[in-house]
């Protein structure tokens, strides 16, 4: 696999060369396609790695490819401030387990944000310390972000929580 | 504790230290603040733990202006989900604008001309200008000083009405299009826009007059809602918070875009990581806005007259005389308005330094004129967690002034 200059991507391929599974850099972003089972070990290295230094998770959020398998993609975005690089880690959640390690015990940034893909894909995080909604209520009935989802579905009404 | 009598003849005793230092047994308190409380100037709730005023712990719930933002712009077409973007910040909606677009733009392989890469950086910057003096003026505000207020907005009032000649409106101002901007400057702007730039000088030093160095003012905002370096990079906070931690990060200079390597300006930096670096950082911020303003205003006059928008068909509508004459065009216009661009199918992720931080957009296209996503990343949202960090044991009274350097704002946090 290629690493298009990226110095990241260049680590990466050296350090998992199994886990890997597809790399790009269109449009100029670095971009790596890894296993999910090991996700939380390729972070860990993605920060603690001296030549890679990424100390800031900046985004995480998913994408519904409905009809592919595996359906959902989780997207990482990590930059770093020491370099002043960025990467972007992507790694691909089936349908029928939609669950993934959770990156909080690496990065507390990631605490709210997957909350945030929990809600509105329904996608799981092992390992997470709190996972309860956080945009919509709890009472909201499926996760509106799926591309199944009906963007006029109504929901029934809730009584007041007491 | 019942007071002993002093014995005729001896001194009075005196009061048993140890009974007035023991702790008294206070139960802690749930507290709930919000979600429309005159301080969280949005929707937010905050449930508070506390022991007596100070603060156990901290429960932040958002969502309360969550209005399906990411559902709505995969629903209509790249073009459609601009006014949205309005409405996400709308202290700095220009901002959020070039946000979009630009990674929208970065898809599609776009370079509009110099002309209006000049006036996205001024339109850009008018809008921080906006947003800091809203954060700045309100803090003050919600810390009972009702007048250094009244010149921020006075202040922001100019920069609305410059707002308002570059694209009819004040505060939604849809200004950035897809290739280009909605036009060009009106002919008396460059005029009235330096006119205003020495108003609001003269604003901001009287707003700095009077509450700077005000004790009360000061007193709230030190060694208050401090966050540390490395804790800031482990949240990702960015913009002025991280920037008042020490650490220099501005995405202007880190990785500029549009014209900023082209540039003077400086990024103010504080060495605390408490409100008050935060509030100097952002009061700093404005003044280089302005020199921005000012150098951009002299390129655009040196640049002199040419086209604001890009000749790229997939985006441009082509000139009205030909669709009325012409078979062709005609047609183009008819799919442009009714398909909308289509955009090359793959992903990408721009960031631009809004006035609160790291403002990214993440855009997927399958290659149709519908996208297949497109993620904000807010500033607002990502900046909030760590604020109960910043408040765990401090007083109840800390939460005011961290909050609003904090700036979350509503529509852009809940999206």
């Amino acid at each position: 696999m290629e690493d298009f200059g990226s110095p990241a991507l260049r680590r990466l391929l050296e350090l998992f060369p199994n886990a890997i599974e597809a790399t790009h850099a269109a449009f100029g972003d670095a971009t790596a396609q890894v296993e999910r089972g090991s996700l939380l070990e390729i972070m860990r290295a993605l920060r603690d790695e001296p030549a890679l230094a990424f100390e800031m998770l900046t985004d995480v959020t998913a994408v519904d490819y409905l009809g592919e398998t595996p359906r959902f993609e989780m997207v990482y975005h990590l930059y770093s401030v020491a370099r002043n690089h960025r990467v972007r880690i992507k790694s691909r959640v089936p349908e029928q387990d939609p669950e993934i390690v959770s990156l909080v015990p690496l990065w507390p940034s990631a605490d709210w944000m997957e909350r945030e893909v929990w809600d509105l894909y329904g996608i799981r995080f092992r390992g997470h310390p709190d996972l309860r909604r956080i945009l919509l209520y709890e009472e909201f009935e499926g996760h509106p972000l799926r591309k199944d989802y009906p963007k006029e579905k109504r929901q029934p009404l809730i009584g007041p929580r007491n | 504790m019942a007071m002993r009598l002093p014995l005729p003849g001896s001194e009075p005793a005196a009061p048993a230290d140890d009974d007035f230092e023991k702790d008294l047994h206070t139960e802690h308190q749930l507290l709930n603040m919000g979600p429309s409380h005159p301080a969280t100037h949005g929707t937010v709730k905050f449930l508070i733990e506390l022991d007596g005023e100070s603060i156990v712990d901290l429960d932040i719930q958002v969502g309360y202006l969550h209005r399906g933002f990411e559902k709505e712009c995969e629903s209509g077409t790249w073009y459609q989900a601009i006014p949205y973007t309005d409405r996400l910040n709308y202290n700095s909606a220009i901002l959020a604008n070039l946000g979009y677009v630009l990674a929208v733009e970065k898809l599609l392989g776009i370079e509009p001309p110099e002309r209006c890469q000049w006036l996205r950086t001024m339109g850009g910057e008018l809008s921080r200008m906006g947003d800091h003096l809203t954060r700045c003026g309100a803090a003050c505000l919600e810390l009972a000083a009702m007048t250094p207020f009244l010149y921020g907005i006075e202040a922001r009032e100019l920069v609305w009405d410059l707002q308002e000649m570059l694209c009819g409106a004040r505060v939604t101002s849809n200004y950035i299009r897809i290739g280009g901007v909605k036009h060009d400057l009106a002919p008396d702007f460059p005029a009235k826009c330096r006119d205003a730039i020495v108003k609001i000088r003269a604003l901001l030093r009287d707003f700095d007059d009077v509450i700077t160095s005000n004790r009360i003012f000061v007193d709230r905002l030190k060694d208050t809602g401090v966050i540390s370096r490395e804790d800031c990079l482990r949240w990702a906070v960015t913009g002025p918070i991280l920037r008042s931690a020490g650490v220099g990060l501005d995405l202007r200079k880190q990785a500029p875009y549009l014209m900023y390597d082209q540039l003077d300006f400086d990024i103010p930096v504080g060495e605390v990581g408490d409100n008050y670096d935060r509030y100097l950082v952002c009061v700093e911020e404005m003044q280089q806005s302005l020199r921005i303003v000012e150098q951009c205003l002299t390129r655009l006059e040196k640049l002199g007259p040419g086209p604001v928008n890009t000749l790229d068909p997939r985006v441009r509508w082509p000139a009205k005389g030909r669709v009325f004459n012409r078979m062709e065009e005609l047609i183009q216009q008819f799919k442009s308005v009714t398909e909308g661009p289509r955009v090359p199918a793959g992903e990408a992720y721009h960031a631009i330094e809004s006035a609160n931080g790291e403002l990214g957009f993440y855009v997927v296209s399958d290659g149709s004129a519908v996208p297949v996503k497109v993620r904000c990343r807010p500033p607002s949202f990502i900046n909030l967690p760590p604020m109960r960090k910043m408040l765990k044991g401090a007083l109840l009274a800390d939460l005011i002034p961290t909050f609003d350097f904090i700036n979350m704002v509503g529509g852009e946090c809940d999206r």
